[in-house]
Parts: structure tokens; C-alpha cells; sequence
């Protein structure tokens, strides 16, 4: 892998500009150039006379099949098309925080300000500002020996965001020069390593091929909560920093409304937030939602920790399966840097359908559902670049890796979702029936699951409570023995069910519609701190416990049914941060002395 | 709507023709998507589209089909250009055909500008996030799945169904409270009957909505491959109309899966890899060039609101076709064959129903602070009074007790009282939201736990 990526960018410092091919064959977003020998796959290419942006994915004697990144309308065989020497690379230094992306990291403001409203083609914008001076503080010493991943000083990016600017992939050497702090471009050179007898400058900002990952030291097993304030998530199945997990759900099920939840409220220092194929008015909801909405650990409007990249559904298909990749990438930049990144991908599938299309387009031998052989490849691929590492530079940081996936007529055992879950650690599978009936989030909590279960359980231990895991399973064991007498009821009516399980739907209910629910609408409700989900759940087992205690002592289901508490239960999530404590206290105490009085007669 | 090209070279060499497309070799300088014009042997003269360019040779879809085509006679004349389509406020009260000639007896358009039909993808840091809510009239859409402007909200119907009904009322009753702007109706019809076409035209007739509507018709009898073309068409139309002309434009496409079935008729004809069911694999990507066409812009006046119809086939909703639409829309109304069989009139049910806009379009200042939460209330009564009427299918009625027999009751009543309305009812969001209420008061008070407090103190009746 580092070996490829050294190639890549040795690569790129020695450009073969210039060169030029014709096109022979247009249909739709592939394109066929001929006399161009000597292209290298995943080149990219200018095509036609305006230059659209493509890359080389086919390469056959001088013929060189393309997928351009743009509308291909009016484009004619004849026209020229001429390779660039490069891979398909992002450009990585400050400034990219706070922005916005199409699938090739072009700056969607900067695309508005040249073509207005509607996205023409043909534009050719830079992804950084290279005229602005941003303060470098310097944080070696001439004479220092440095070598990959160590920082050279830092940059504040954003309020909230340190930008480290550090020694490139594949240099090493000492110091022979480094600039003062003071403002300085991108571009401004801020160092010279001196190794051996060559000598390179540094600036602030690299390049580096989106279909690569960076290099990293080592792989770590993730451990540690990635808090996303969802009940369900965080305290039923739990996903781990630099962990993996899928959201697939058919369309209407909250695949997106969960994803905008994670970008808002989980616990990384930067989110990476990848609109590939959907919606333009979900972007754009975030573009104006973010600036507003404060994150509570910092205090900063969210957009301060935020990139998000949008290759919407109307926007050219290749560029759509690009956008993960420069996603991902952007993302191990900043896990280099040292942080927790979470990357959300929304829609995995529309990229999977790209890679269709354009396999489709090239005549391959289709596999199932016409997708391409080497889909679960691509997958596995795109996952593995998740993780917690152990970074150059003595650094640890983290991706985690959020993909919704939307099965075509909702149906689980399509190619996609499938592959996805043989890759995944963490699988919240969303349910067209809850989403009929209002349960939101419509995670369905019998076919979900979390592999990190027992590694977060210490963190849950050392930060919340160390009967998380036994409260935890109790409560699930109660929610699938609610399903089994379901089942029941459905064949001879409730009536019929013994006493303690009649109570046992009792209880499980609140535990559905009072935990497990969660308004991503409700100024409150919104996000649920660990500490007061622990509560929630702890307070609605005892209610369970209690009442079956009471049971034996012959205190009637109805008269649990009507117990006052299960409407105080039922307002709980609502309980502001700063009152819960206390309020859940009253309520605690309020339902033991209704017990207390039940079971007195 | 193409421009002269007598000059342009005619070339004969056709050497395939099957379906609805043709091969022409022997060419150049032809480009992907360019306009072709075909001379039959008979003399008449039809438009096709490149599918395809190589150095020498193109594929060319014929939009009025390829009957009577020969690979002797036939000649071929490229124009230079994409397809386009003229524009200017003149539109208003025209209609057109498939290809965008009118056909209405009136003088031809001169026009502002000839745009592009398949338009630009409006950049996602121009639009404007919908928020104004659209007072429909109807209770189940404005209470529950609440349209707002430059939302795409598709009805989900089947054969014999009276989407259209509805569909209409939403085009007479649709107002912006509180706001007197220039509104326009774009209208496609795509393989609907002339008898289904002739309903809306009369209807807009009836309430002098035709002279502020654009009518594109291809009929049930029309070329089917130009239904590949005319909603592209016509939101061209609609894109001049708001964008820049500053209106207010309501967008009805009809049938959605009338284009579908041209697409895949077109997509087997080239012996593509077919995707699901047949459909080609590009469809998800093809339906959002036409459905993320709806929308608001940062800074502009107007607004392009989408509602596409389309009928399901076998009233199943996991087919394609709605599949691959509520992938990309905005939500989706629902209409039950069951409600329809019911007499329940118009038969929308929530089951399934949505609009993904809603939350920033109600509330307090925009319709009312109860909104929400009672529409929420509603949604889940409605589902577990369904529910039950399965379980008493099994067990019987007095198998229930008495709390869940007051949400079978809640459910009959909200269909009879909720869902149904007339044909000409134009109901205020007070009086829906006031319904609710009184609905709501059915169901024990105690279980009203999706609503506020607040909100119950203050509305609940008595
Ligand atoms: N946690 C939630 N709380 C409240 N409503 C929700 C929640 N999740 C989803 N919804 C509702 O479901 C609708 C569809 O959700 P969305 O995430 O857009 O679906 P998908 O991306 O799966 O198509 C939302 O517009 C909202 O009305
Ligand atoms: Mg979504």
C-alpha cells in the first residue's frame, strides 16, 4: 500500500503534461480516447474542448476508455483529450474545514461564483484559497531530524479545529530551515528538510490520491464509545471509535435523519459528511443548519468541525463514486493530525449503483443484479481505511466510518446491503413497519447488533456505571420476550397470557415507545447524554422489577396499568440536561411509593 | 423547435434500424445527445437523439418511433445541437406536444431564449431550504405530510384510483397564507388518456387557472418514446417561469410510470444490462434529473413545487418505479385501494405517507405550535387502531379492552371524519388541526403522550 502511494506521488512531482489523445466514442458519462499509450489507469484527463474533468479506468493497447466527471451532452468524437500525469488527488491543508465539496472536492461556492445558481461544467476551481495568509506557529528547531507524520507547527484552523501541518508520507531528514511564526499562504514555503544530500522545501499544503489510503503505523481495536447521544445506539448497540457500521433501510425509514444526528451530536473533534447521490435540499439543510447549531462540547456552531462534500443525485454519476473516496481521504488527514474523525457516507448504495453504471457502460460481466464482480471488494476496501491507529509521529487518532445503505423495495438480501454486512462491525438495521407506526428512530432492535459490545463495556463502566452491560442485557432480554408473546397474542389475544407476562408487554412498552424512541425534532430529546440514558433505563427496569414483585404479591395488572408513574415515565426524554438528575430522583420515589401502596392493598 | 439546418449535410447510410432506434455510419462531427432530423422514404420528417458517438458512426433514439423507416431511402441531418426548448412568458396558456411544437392553433413563440431541456443541477449551496407551508385544503396532507413550496411530493397511486381528483383540488386550493404572488401550473401528461388530460383542462378551465398554465400533452396514443423528453420539456418551461420570471409554479407530472416503461423500452432496444426487474440500472440517477429539478433559490423569488403521479404497479409499492421516486422525493401520499374500497374518499392513507419537509415548514408562526405534536398523536393512533382491527380479526372484539377499543373507534372516525372530504371541501389548518383534536379526544387522555403538556392544557376540547 505505502509502496503504491509512494509510486502515486513521485507520480505527481513529475507531471507528463501535455501529451494528447482524440476521442472516438461518446455515450453518456464513458468516453473512449485512442492514441494514448502510455496513460496509466486512474490517470486523470481534460476532455473535449472544455476540458471536463475524467479519469482513466480501462486501458487497451492506445485506447484509453474514460469516465468523466461531468455532462457529456455536445461532447464529439474528434475532440482532444489530454492527460494531466496525475492521479485523482485532493488537496490537503487549512481551509478545508467549514467548506463545501462536490464528488471531486471542487468548492461549491467557488463553482457558484463562476457559473452562478445552476452547476455548469468545464469549471476549473482550486479546492484551497491559495491567496490567504493563515498564522503558522513552528514547533521544531532547526537542526531537528523529523521523518513522516511528525508536525513541523500548527496552524488554528478554525476556532475549534488545531491544523497540524506535518512532514509528508514519504520525506524524512533535518531541519535546515523553518520560518518564524507569522502569516504565511499555503504555498509560502515554512521549511527545508535537508536529507542526505537533497533538500526539499515544505509548504502547508500536499496532494494525495483519493484511491489510496495514508499510511499508518499500526491498527488498533477500537474500544472507546463513539457517543452519539441516541439511546439506541449508544447504550443498545454501541458503536466503538474508528469502528465500522451500516444504516440500511428502505426510503421514509430515517437513514439520513440518523446520519444528520451523528454529524450533529457524536463526540469526534471533525466530521466528514458525504452526501453522495441524494438529495440537494438535505445538504443544503445542513449547510444552513450547521453555522447556527451549537456543538455543547465546544460551544462553537458545529460548522467549525464540519466538511461536508455533496455529489447529489442530480450531479454527474462518476463524480458520485468519487466522492467517497475524497471523503475518506480528507478524513485520514485529520486522523493523521491526531483526532477522532467520523465520516458519514449517505447514500453507500448510490455510489454502488455508479460503479454499476459505469461497469454497465464498459460491457462488463455483470454479476448479481447487474452490479459489477468486484463490488465486495470495492466495499471492503472503502471500510478497511476506517479504524483507530497508531499514526507517524507517535499520534493516535481515529475514522469512523457511518454508511447508510437503501436496498431497492427495502428488501435486505440485495447485493449491496449484503456485502456491506459481511464488512461492518456495527449494523442498525432501520424497519419500514416502526416507520409506519412512528417509531422513530425505526431501528428495529431485534436484527440489529454490535460487535463492539464487549470492548465499550469498559468505557461504559469506567465513565457511566459498570452495570451498564447487565442492565443493558436485561433490558433486551425483556424487549425479546416481548416479541415471543407477541406472537402469542397475535394467535389468542392477550387475555389469555399468564399474569407476569401480561406485565412483561407492559413493561417492555415502556421501554419501546419511552426509551427506544427518541424525537430527533425535540430541542431536548434531540441528544440524550450517556449518564441520563443510563438513568432512563435504569429507573424503567426497576419499574419492571417492582412490578413483578408486586404480582406475586397479588396487586392486579390493571391496577399496574393504570399506576400514575407510566405517564411520568413517559415524559422523562424530555427532562432538560440540567434537571434531569433531580426530576428523575422525584420520579424514582414517586413510583416506589406507588408500589409501596399497591402492594399495602 | 430546431433551427435551420437545410445546409447541413444529409447523410443515407443507414444500416440498422430496431425499435425505437437506428445506426447511421459514415458520419462526423456528430456529438453525444445532438439533435438528428430523420426523412422517411414517405417524406415526412421526424426528430431522434444520439445515444451514442463514435468517430463515424451513431446510435439515434427516433422519438416518434421508427415505423416506416427503411435502411435505403431514409436520410439523417444532424443540427448542430442538444435538444432545446424556447422560452419565454408567452408559455402561459400554450400547449405543446412531445417534442415541443404547439399544437394549439396559436402563432409560434417567439422566444426570450432556447435553453438546454436537460437543464443544470442547481448547486446545492444556492438553494434555499423549503420552509413556507402550502395550504392545501386537504386534511390528511396538510396535517400530516405537509406540502411546502419547492418541495417534490409524488403521489403513490394505482389504476382507478382518483389521483387525479386530487391532484386537481391541490392545483385550485394550494395557497401560501398570507400571500398574494403569481402563481403558474405546468402540466405533463405522459401516455394518460385524452379523457384523463381532458379533466385537468377542464378543471383549469373552470377556475381560470388555464390562461396562468403551460399544458405539455403526449398521450396514451402519442410516440411513447417522447415521453422520455416532455417532462424535460416542461421543466424547462417551469425553470424559466419561477427562476426567472419570479412565479410561483406548481408542477403536475403524469404518469411517472409511463416514462419509466419508455425508458426501459429504450434500454432494451440497446441490449443494456438491465438492472432490477428489468428497468435499466441508470433509472434512480435519470428519475433525479427530473424530480431535484424542483426546488427554491437563494435570493430568487420563485418556486418550482413538483407533485409527479404515479400508479403503482400491482399497487406495489417495493416495485421500481415508487421505489426508486421515494428514494429521491420528498416524501410521498399514499393512496389505499383498501380506504378506496371503503368509500373513503379521497382514499390517502398515512400508512406510508410522508413529506420529509414538514418539520421546517409547521409550527408556530408558520401553522400552529400543536402542529407536530399532533400530527405525530395521529399517526400513532391511527397505526395501533389498525393494528388492533388485525388482532380482532383473529380473537374477536370483546377479546379487546375497553382502552383498545377506543382506537378502533378513533380509527373508523378518523378515516370517516379525517381522511374523507369533498371534492370542493377547502379546509383551513385550524379546522384540520381542530378536528384532530376532537378526534384525539376519543383515546384516553392519558395516552397522548407524543403531545406536550403545554399544548394539552391549551387545546385539548372541554
Ligand atoms: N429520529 C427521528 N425523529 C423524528 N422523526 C424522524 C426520525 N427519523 C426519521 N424521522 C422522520 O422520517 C422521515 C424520513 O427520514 P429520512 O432520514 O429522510 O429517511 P431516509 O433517509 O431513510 O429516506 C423524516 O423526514 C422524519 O419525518
Ligand atoms: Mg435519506
Amino acid at each position: 500500500m505505502i509502496n503504491e502511494a509512494e509510486e502515486s506521488i513521485k507520480k505527481i512531482s513529475k507531471p507528463k503534461k501535455g501529451e494528447e489523445g482524440n476521442i472516438i466514442k461518446v455515450a453518456g458519462p464513458v468516453v473512449q480516447a485512442e492514441n494514448l499509450r502510455g496513460a496509466e489507469m486512474y490517470e486523470v484527463v481534460h476532455v473535449g474542448e472544455e476540458g471536463l474533468i475524467g479519469e482513466v479506468i480501462e486501458l487497451e493497447e492506445d485506447v484509453a476508455t474514460i469516465q468523466v466527471y461531468e455532462e457529456t451532452g455536445g461532447v464529439k468524437p474528434g475532440e482532444k483529450v489530454v492527460r494531466t500525469g496525475e492521479p485523482l488527488s485532493v488537496e490537503l491543508g487549512p481551509g478545508l474545514i467549514t467548506e463545501i465539496y462536490d464528488g471531486i472536492q471542487r468548492p461549491l461556492d467557488m463553482i457558484k461564483d463562476e457559473t452562478g445558481d445552476f452547476i455548469k461544467r468545464g469549471v476549473d476551481v482550486s479546492p484551497l484559497e491559495h491567496e490567504k495568509k493563515w498564522e503558522f506557529k513552528p514547533s521544531v528547531d532547526k537542526g531537528d531530524d523529523v521523518s513522516t507524520g511528525d508536525i513541523l507547527g500548527t496552524v488554528q484552523e478554525t476556532n475549534v479545529v488545531e491544523h497540524k501541518v506535518m512532514i509528508p508520507p514519504d520525506k524524512e531528514g533535518t531541519v535546515k530551515e523553518i520560518v518564524d511564526q507569522g502569516e504565511y499562504t499555503i504555498d509560502d514555503t515554512i521549511a527545508v528538510i535537508e536529507d542526505d544530500d537533497k533538500e526539499f522545501e515544505i509548504t502547508m499544503v500536499q496532494r494525495w490520491p483519493v484511491r489510496i489510503g495514508r499510511p499508518i503505523a499500526d491498527k488498533k481495536a477500537p474500544g472507546e464509545l463513539l457517543i452519539t447521544g441516541q439511546r439506541v445506539l449508544d447504550t443498545f448497540f454501541p458503536l466503538a471509535k474508528g469502528g465500522t457500521a451500516a444504516i440500511p433501510g428502505g426510503f421514509g425509514t430515517g437513514k439520513t435523519v440518523i446520519q444528520h444526528q451523528l454529524a450533529k451530536w457524536s463526540d469526534a473533534d471533525i466530521v466528514v459528511y458525504v452526501g453522495c447521490g441524494e438529495r440537494g435540499n438535505e445538504m443544503t439543510e445542513v449547510l444552513r443548519d450547521f453555522p447556527e447549531l451549537e456543538d455543547p462540547r465546544t460551544g462553537e456552531p458545529l460548522m467549525k468541525r464540519t466538511i461536508l462534500i455533496a455529489n447529489t443525485s442530480n450531479m454527474p454519476v462518476a463524480a458520485r463514486e468519487a466522492s467517497v473516496y475524497s471523503g475518506i481521504t480528507l478524513a485520514e488527514y485529520y486522523r493523521d493530525m491526531g483526532y477522532n474523525v467520523a465520516l458519514m457516507a449517505d447514500s453507500t448504495s448510490r455510489w454502488a449503483e455508479a460503479l454499476r453504471e459505469i461497469s454497465g457502460r464498459l460491457e462488463e460481466m455483470p454479476g448479481e443484479e447487474g452490479y459489477p464482480a468486484y463490488l465486495a471488494s470495492e466495499l471492503a476496501a472503502f471500510y478497511e481505511r476506517a479504524g483507530i491507529c497508531e499514526l507517524h509521529g507517535g499520534r493516535e487518532g481515529s475514522v469512523s466510518v457511518i454508511g447508510a445503505v437503501s436496498p431497492s423495495g427495502g428488501d435486505f438480501s440485495e447485493p449491496v446491503t449484503q456485502n456491506t454486512l459481511r464488512i461492518v462491525q456495527v449494523f442498525w438495521a432501520l424497519d419500514t413497519e416502526l416507520r409506519n407506526k412512528r417509531h422513530f428512530p425505526a431501528i428495529n432492535w431485534l436484527k440489529s447488533y454490535s460487535l463492539y459490545l464487549d470492548q465499550v463495556a469498559e468505557w461504559w463502566g469506567d465513565n457511566v456505571n459498570e452495570n451498564w452491560h447487565t442492565l443493558r442485557r436485561e433490558g433486551m432480554k425483556l424487549l425479546e420476550k416481548e416479541d415471543e408473546l407477541q406472537e402469542i397474542v397475535q394467535l389468542v389475544g392477550p387475555d389469555a397470557l399468564p399474569r407476569s407476562d401480561q406485565f412483561a408487554l407492559q413493561a417492555a412498552r415502556v421501554l419501546r415507545e419511552d426509551f427506544l424512541q427518541q424525537n430527533a425534532f425535540h430541542d431536548v430529546d434531540t441528544y440524550c447524554e450517556p449518564e441520563k440514558q443510563f438513568r432512563m433505563l435504569q429507573i424503567m427496569m426497576e419499574f419492571h422489577d417492582r412490578g413483578m414483585k408486586a404480582l406475586e404479591e397479588d396487586v392486579k395488572v390493571d391496577d399496574l396499568a393504570d399506576m400514575e408513574v407510566l405517564e411520568k415515565l413517559s415524559r422523562m426524554s424530555n427532562v432538560p440536561s440540567d434537571k434531569w438528575e433531580e426530576k428523575y430522583g422525584d420520579i424514582e420515589m414517586h413510583m416506589n411509593k406507588e408500589f409501596d401502596e399497591l402492594m399495602e392493598g | 423547435m430546431v433551427e435551420d439546418i437545410s445546409k447541413r449535410t444529409e447523410y443515407r447510410n443507414v444500416v440498422e434500424v430496431s425499435g425505437p432506434l437506428m445506426v447511421v455510419e459514415g458520419i462526423s462531427d456528430v456529438a453525444y445527445n445532438e439533435i438528428a432530423k430523420i426523412k422517411l422514404p414517405s417524406g415526412e420528417e421526424r426528430l431522434g437523439q444520439v445515444l451514442e458517438a463514435r468517430s463515424n458512426r451513431a446510435i439515434i433514439q427516433v422519438f416518434a418511433g421508427t415505423r416506416g423507416l427503411d435502411t435505403d431511402q431514409t436520410s439523417v441531418q444532424f443540427t448542430g445541437e442538444v435538444m432545446k426548448f424556447g422560452v419565454s412568458r408567452e408559455l402561459l396558456g400554450r400547449v405543446f406536444n412531445g417534442i415541443g411544437e404547439p399544437i394549439d392553433d396559436s402563432p409560434d413563440i417567439i422566444p426570450e431564449e432556447r435553453r438546454d431541456i436537460n437543464g443544470d443541477p442547481i448547486n446545492p449551496s444556492a438553494r434555499e431550504f423549503p420552509r413556507e407551508f402550502i395550504q392545501t385544503g386537504l386534511s390528511t396532507i396538510d396535517g400530516m405530510f405537509t406540502l411546502v413550496r419547492g418541495q417534490k411530493l409524488p403521489m403513490f397511486s394505482a389504476s382507478g384510483l382518483p389521483h387525479n381528483n386530487v391532484a386537481a383540488q391541490i392545483a385550485r386550493q394550494a395557497k401560501v397564507l398570507g400571500e398574494e404572488e403569481e402563481f403558474a401550473v405546468v402540466f405533463c401528461a405522459m401516455g394518460i388518456t385524452s379523457e384523463e388530460a381532458n379533466f385537468f383542462i377542464n378543471d383549469f378551465e373552470r377556475t381560470g387557472a388555464l390562461e396562468r398554465a403551460v399544458l405539455f400533452l403526449n398521450l396514451a396514443d402519442d410516440p411513447a418514446i417522447e415521453r422520455t423528453i416532455i417532462p424535460r420539456l416542461a421543466l424547462t418551461a417551469a425553470e424559466y417561469l419561477a427562476f426567472d420570471e419570479g412565479m410561483q409554479v406548481l408542477v403536475i407530472l403524469s404518469d411517472m410510470t409511463n416514462y419509466c416503461e419508455a425508458l426501459r423500452e429504450i434500454a432494451a432496444a440497446r441490449e443494456e444490462v438491465p438492472g432490477r426487474r428489468g428497468y435499466p440500472g441508470y433509472l434512480y440517477t435519470d428519475l433525479a434529473s427530473i424530480y431535484e429539478r424542483a426546488g427554491r433559490i437563494l435570493n430568487r423569488e420563485g418556486s418550482i413545487t413538483m407533485i409527479p403521479i404515479l400508479t403503482m404497479p400491482d399497487d406495489d409499492i417495493t416495485h421500481p418505479i415508487p421505489d426508486l421516486t421515494g428514494y429521491i422525493t420528498e416524501g410521498q401520499i399514499v393512496f389505499s385501494r383498501e380506504l378506496h374500497r371503503k368509500g373513503i374518499r379521497p382514499p390517502i392513507t398515512p400508512d406510508g405517507s410522508l413529506s420529509r419537509l414538514m418539520q421546517q415548514g409547521i409550527g408556530e408562526e408558520r401553522t400552529r405550535e400543536d402542529h407536530s405534536d399532533v400530527s405525530n398523536q395521529l399517526y400513532a393512533a391511527y397505526a395501533e387502531g389498525n393494528e388492533l382491527r388485525d388482532l380482532v380479526a383473529v380473537v374477536g372484539e370483546e377479546a379487546l379492552s375497553e382502552r383498545d377499543r377506543t382506537y378502533l373507534k378513533f380509527a373508523e372516525e378518523f378515516e370517516e371524519r379525517f381522511i374523507a372530504q369533498g371534492g370542493d371541501e377547502d379546509r383551513s389548518i385550524d379546522e384540520t388541526l381542530d378536528l384532530a383534536w376532537e378526534l384525539l379526544t376519543i383515546i384516553p387522555k392519558r395516552d397522548l403522550k407524543r403531545i406536550d403538556e403545554r399544548f394539552i392544557d391549551k387545546y385539548y376540547p372541554g
